[in-house]
């Protein structure tokens, strides 16, 4: 549960960042891009860049592999799913709930207009 | 910032709508993602005051929050610190934010938890990671769906 929990944190610490999330979109659109493709778009050096992917590395939200002198770097599912997975166990806790909760108050609308008449 | 916003409109007046939110009699009869009971509720509705509902999931497992009421405005606004309490559950303290506006069928509640996560992603940008998290599952599912 730890493990779970310190693994949520560095997911959600590294989405924190806007270039950083800039990053993982354009790994949406074209997976596997080279890092200097990565790069080109942001107005920072190669090796902020190189920061940057070390901590979604770190993160486990992508993976580097070195092909000659080409490293490509791809988008790895399984942290961000988790995130969603924890994100969603509330929302349907509240969405249950709250479903829950308006029926509770209509039946009690209900009574309070009966009691009226 | 890690948040969750969800809206009802609801078919009773904003007074009865807020008595369900903060009475025990109220909350004992809603709150709990599916049908499972209700063991503990008690409420001090009142700023400073405090809440802790235990309930029973239908699998058997048992859950406890807590918290303190921050801001009590019958019957339009209610805030609340949040965290689990006695579980392995995120140990963090969140906020539950709840409006009730009066609309012509009745009231429409707006319920926000947010804070939901570490400090680091608390001060961050409010807007941002939520619209980059839908982006990136609609990758994940396109993903399963061609690796079955």
């Amino acid at each position: 549960m730890v493990n779970y929990s310190e693994r949520l944190d560095r997911t959600f610490a590294a989405l924190v960042d806007p270039t950083r999330r800039a990053i993982l979109a354009r790994l949406e659109r074209e997976d596997g891009a080279s890092i200097s493709a990565l790069a080109q778009p942001f107005a920072i050096k190669l090796p902020a860049v190189m920061k940057h992917l070390d901590v979604l590395d770190d993160a486990g939200l992508i993976t580097r592999s070195k092909v000659g002198r080409t490293v490509t770097v791809r988008l790895r599912p399984q942290p961000m799913r988790e995130a969603l997975d924890w994100l969603r166990r509330y929302e349907r806790f509240w969405s249950n709930s709250l479903d829950r909760l308006a029926a509770y108050a209509e039946s009690k609308e209900a009574e309070a207009r009966k009691n009226r008449r | 910032m890690t948040s969750l916003t969800l809206v009802r409109r609801i078919k009773a007046r904003p007074s009865i709508v807020f008595d369900a939110l903060t009475t025990a009699e109220g909350i004992a009869s809603w709150w709990g993602p599916d049908g499972g009971p209700v063991l503990v509720a008690e409420t001090d509705p009142q700023v400073g005051g405090r809440f802790r509902v235990r309930f029973r999931m239908l699998d058997g497992s048992e859950h406890e929050s807590s918290g303190e009421y921050l801001e009590v405005v019958k019957p339009e606004r209610l805030s609340m610190s949040w965290r689990w309490t006695g579980g392995a559950e995120d140990p963090g303290e969140s906020l539950v934010e709840i409006r009730l506006r009066a609309v012509a069928e009745g009231t429409e509640l707006t319920f926000t938890h947010s804070r939901l996560h570490d400090e680091e992603s608390r001060r961050s940008h409010e807007e941002g990671w939520n619209g980059a998290l839908d982006k990136l599952e609609r990758h994940f599912l396109a993903t399963e769906r061609s690796f079955p």
